[in-house]
């Protein structure tokens, strides 16, 4: 097959800003192959139901075209692009029966009789509901109104099968077994799906092609193995799968240094360079204290049925492991990770992440010092109940030994200081870069963390510094346990 | 135990209150007395009155197509209007919510007063055209109309709407094939509310209406001032005819729900 | 034009703006002109100065939260005890007390008259018990079904909760209960308070010739003077404007509405 119909769909810088102007998609590019089986994936508000529903027409981007088989579709109306949706909550049309509901798209082209009572024979038949024709939809069960919605999509033979979310209102042992049924049902159909989810795993299992997006912007578009093994940046990393991410600084040709240690590592970029590295649970080791690259106390052991899941503190970093060895709390080990299995990714900011402590008075502290804000000014549509608890813009109550606040705070906002006890942290400086009109430089501090931070002046290697860390400069992150 | 009692006991005075004089009147209905209090003996006279007097028949005939041509022409506003503000800006919206809620809150006599001031006052259009009249009627239903859709449309899913575009369904017939269907409940309450709220309008009436057209309730007060015995007491047959139909449309729709109810049930059993 | 569910409301604004909007700027025109149509504040000054009008004003006012309190205590009673009851009727005699609402008002305050006659006599001696009687017979469903719906909806487990820290029911009741039913108050409140000023044909009917603010518009109209007729109803707008922002009305479903159930 040529190029030309090899492509069946693509978007060319879509943007979508609302009324508002929130920016829900910005400047989206992807080209679908005939058949394929593509899925965006991202957190809930990353903009993937809005370009979903672009290509459908309920909403026109603000700027770039959507071409359909080389033509652009942009001023088409929904009901005139061969396109159909199967949407979130089924979206079945209650007053209908299922007959009826399936039959609409035909009706409305005026398909003779004959032909739409085959039709839909046929696709009652392909989701395994024959004989439901004369049910109303109120008495199926979701599963059911599921495969209906599928059917009545797919009764009109699309070119592009568009799925949002269509397995969130399923329990997980339905949303398997469907999982499965739609894989198989596109084998055989050969229509391209385009779907939606937020979860990762389920976007692993079924989708020839990932597009994982965050904040409205794409942040990877890959096969599921790629996205899984090489993720390009830490949004991925962290999203898909279980993750440790550290930023470090290359010390050295296939030296990192992360999580308070050296580690040798297979990706060469320049010393110096600021890095993200990420290391996946499964791949980290845990051997006899001293034999490691870094040492650590064991905080806490979970037993997850295949696994346990160990976390390990070393300084204030913190490495999740999963193995199938058991381990005490308290326990002194070391860790060791192969360097093939650290993948390092330049480093996009240099962003400084840490924890604060949230205090069982909902008080928040870091290094022993309380930081002046408060829980519910962080944590958007939260509230402090009269008896004391704090719950959640949704009504769940946020317990202080459950959640942890992540603190993101940029290079330029941190400041050094010789006053040992003005700042929160104190450390030493063990790197310094001339970045042309300021310094960069790197302080390890007593907590074993690295703090990048950049100062016009010059301050000599190994100095102790304490750091200034101003709270209205902070962004914080809720993170539950 | 006895508070029971004393529950139950207030719960029938309070009862009584209500129902006792349109109960009595019912039963002086049927017989000749023209007064409360000796019963003269088993009388249809008050019926035959009540069927056979042009100016009665008349009168109730009026009365019934001004309801059901008031009601069918708020219907048709009201939810159009409910529709369009729903799908329609900010602006537009709170703007008709807010007139909407006018008439609502409005004394019927300042909404009646106001109706005629503009139409007959100042644009001088005759009461004997029966426009006043009818618009002062479409005037107080059309906003009940307009309340009893408005929670039916909120509560639509609305991807019902984009799932029929998606099926290539152009917007009208989307609206007329799945959007309407799914409102038809809330169009016929409030259908029902605006035929008994224009029923039961004395004020908007009086300040409208021509002069030699009655509804019931603008004949019904003038009768009562008046002393001719023969119609005052085929107002009482009146008022019983009116009292059982309520009874037994109250009976049928309650009956109809339960049924429904239960046969969704039954359906829902069988899966 | 290409068919669009916005303009759905077009008819219905525009319908609005006629019937609703500029009635109400032609009443605000006739009660500040005289009947030459030149601009004048005598309409107004004269309904304050007038002893005649403001007696009027007092006397529905007072018309007015007599029956509202007496409506109060006859259906708060009711409302609690029928949400109450675990009685598998209790949706057949909330439904007695909601039917009066669709039969003729003119029909029932007849019977009402006919009653009346019979045990006081004559029934122009007792035009201000009538009045009440009459005003309470008419609007006693209006308050009996918000405050109902109100104390239905509470969740029964706040009662319990307040049992359970140790209220008796009678301090449940008044911690619990009545403080959470006051929104229903308030829209029964609202939907006898403003009928019973202006609803001057239960008067009428019941022989009770004292006028009441509803009256005073009867009164104009009948005389043809259409600009004091104005200004009385923008006094009257003006006091329901008032008393819908005191209650902050609107908010709770409204009332004639609540009859379909």
């Amino acid at each position: 097959m040529d190029k030309q119909t090899d492509t069946i769909i693509e978007l060319h810088g879509i943007t979508k800003v609302f009324e508002d102007g929130f920016k829900a998609v910005d400047d989206f590019n992807l080209e679908v192959k005939r058949g394929e089986f593509v899925t965006f994936l991202g957190p809930s508000g990353c903009g993937k139901t809005t370009t979903l529903r672009m290509i459908a027409g309920f909403d026109n981007p603000t700027e770039g075209d959507i071409l359909l088989n080389g033509s652009s579709i942009i001023h088409l109306p929904p009901y005139k692009r061969p396109i159909n949706t199967v949407f979130q909550r089924y979206a079945l049309f209650p007053h209908m029966n299922i007959y009826e509901n399936i039959a609409f798209g035909l009706r409305q082209k005026k398909t003779p009789g004959d032909v739409i009572d085959r039709k839909v024979r046929r696709v009652l038949d392909l989701v395994d509901l024959e004989g439901f024709e004369k049910r109303k939809i109120q008495t199926l069960s979701g599963g059911q109104q599921q495969r209906i919605a599928i059917a009545r999509a797919l009764v009109n033979e699309p070119e592009i099968l568009l799925l949002d979310e269509p397995l969130g209102a399923l329990d997980l042992k339905m949303r398997k077994e469907m999982q499965l049924e739609l894989k198989n049902m596109h084998r055989r159909l050969g229509i391209t799906f385009i779907y939606v989810t937020h979860d990762q795993e389920e976007a692993l299992t079924m989708s020839d092609k990932i597009v994982v997006m965050n904040e409205g912007r794409t942040q990877q578009i890959g096969v599921p193995e790629d996205i899984y093994n090489e993720p390009k940046n830490a949004f991925v990393a962290d999203f898909i799968g279980e993750s440790n991410i550290f930023n470090g600084m290359m010390t050295g040709h296939l030296k990192a240094r992360f999580c308070g240690g050296e580690f040798d590592c297979v990706d060469d970029y320049e010393e110096g360079t600021h890095i993200t590295a990420v290391v996946r649970p499964e791949d980290v080791e845990i051997t006899p204290p001293g034999q490691g690259t870094i040492n650590g106390v064991v905080d806490s052991v979970i037993f997850k049925g295949m696994h346990y899941e160990i976390t390990v503190l070393s300084g204030k970093n913190e490495m999740v492991i999963q193995t199938v060895h058991n381990a005490r709390r308290g326990d002194r080990v070391g860790l060791r990770v192969d360097p093939e299995n650290i993948h390092i990714m330049i480093a996009e900011d240099h962003t400084n992440l840490f924890f604060a402590d949230v205090t069982p008075d909902f008080r928040l502290e870091y290094n022993g010092h309380r930081l002046d804000t408060s829980l519910t000014a962080i944590i958007p549509g939260s509230t402090r109940k009269q008896d004391g608890t704090l719950v959640d813009g949704s009504g769940d109550v946020l317990e202080p030994g459950r959640i942890r606040i992540q603190i993101s705070l940029q290079p330029d906002d941190i400041e050094m200081t010789d006053d040992q006890e003005a700042g929160l942290v104190i450390g030493t400086i063990s790197n310094l870069i001339y970045k042309g009109d300021h310094y960069s430089y790197i302080i390890h501090t007593e907590l074993e963390q690295d703090f990048v931070v950049n100062d016009e002046f010059l301050w000599n290697m190994g100095d102790r510094v304490s750091l200034l860390m101003p709270v209205d400069k902070m962004k914080f992150i809720l993170k539950r346990k | 135990m006895i508070v029971k009692i004393l529950k139950r006991l207030f719960i029938i005075l309070v009862l009584l209150f209500l129902y006792l004089p349109i109960l009595i009147l019912a039963v002086y209905s049927f017989t000749s007395s023209t007064q409360i209090g000796a019963i003269r003996g088993f009388s249809l006279k008050n019926y035959v009155t009540l069927v056979t007097t042009p100016e009665l028949t008349g009168m109730i005939a009026g009365t019934i197509s001004l309801a059901v041509a008031a009601a069918l022409i708020a219907t048709v506003l009201g939810t159009m209007g409910a529709l369009g503000a729903f799908y329609s800006g900010r602006k537009m919206s709170s703007m008709i919510t807010t007139l909407n809620q006018i008439p609502v809150i409005n004394a019927d006599v300042v909404t009646g007063f106001s109706i005629c001031i503009l139409l007959v006052v100042a644009f001088h259009i005759s009461k004997d055209s029966y426009i006043p009249l009818l618009a002062g009627h479409v005037t107080l239903c059309a906003p009940f109309v307009f309340l009893s859709v408005m929670p039916r449309i909120t509560q639509m899913d609305p991807s019902i709407y984009e799932a029929a575009l998606d099926l290539g369904a152009t917007p009208f017939r989307a609206l007329i094939e799945v959007v309407i269907p799914q409102i038809v409940p809330g169009i016929i309450s409030g259908f029902a509310l605006a035929v008994t709220l224009s029923l039961d309008d004395y004020f908007i009436a009086t300040y409208t209406k021509p002069a030699t057209f009655d509804t019931i309730s603008t004949y019904v007060v003038n009768a009562t001032k008046g002393a001719q015995t023969t119609i005052k007491t085929a107002l009482w047959a009146l008022s019983t005819v009116i009292f059982v139909i309520v009874v037994l449309v109250v009976l049928i729709s309650n009956i109809r729900a339960l049924r429904s109810q239960g046969e969704l049930r039954k359906e829902g059993r069988n899966v | 034009m290409q068919f669009s569910r916005k303009h759905l409301g077009i008819p219905y604004a525009v319908f609005l703006l006629v019937f609703v909007a500029a009635p109400l700027l032609f009443l605000c025109y006739y009660a500040f002109t005289n009947g030459q149509g030149q601009f004048t504040l005598r309409n107004l000054s004269g309904f304050f100065t007038d002893p005649n009008t403001l007696g009027t004003l007092f006397y529905s006012l007072l018309v007015a939260v007599v029956t509202t309190v007496v409506c109060l205590l006859l259906a708060y009673p009711v409302a609690y005890i029928l949400a109450k009851s675990r009685l598998r009727s209790r949706s057949v005699i909330l439904m007695l007390f909601i039917m009066p609402m669709w039969i003729n008002f003119s029909l029932r305050v007849t019977a009402l008259k006919e009653i009346l006659t019979v045990i006081e006599g004559n029934l122009a001696m007792f035009p201000f018990l009538n009045a009440i009687i009459g005003m309470t017979y008419d609007f006693l469903p209006f308050m009996i079904l918000p405050i109902y719906t109100t104390i239905s909806r509470l969740d029964d487990a706040l009662r319990e909760a307040a049992m359970d820290l140790g209220a008796d029911s009678v301090q449940t009741f008044l911690r619990i209960t009545l403080p959470l039913s006051v929104p229903g108050i308030i829209s029964g409140i609202s939907m006898v308070f403003l009928p019973a000023m202006t609803n001057y044909v239960i008067l009428d009917m019941l022989y009770n010739s004292t006028y009441i603010m509803g009256s005073l518009i009867g009164s104009y109209f009948s005389a043809y003077n259409w600009n004091g007729g104005s200004m009385i109803s923008l006094v009257l707008l003006a006091m329901i404007c008032i008393f819908t922002l005191l209650t902050g009305g609107g908010e709770e479903e409204t009332g004639r509405g609540g009859a379909l159930l």
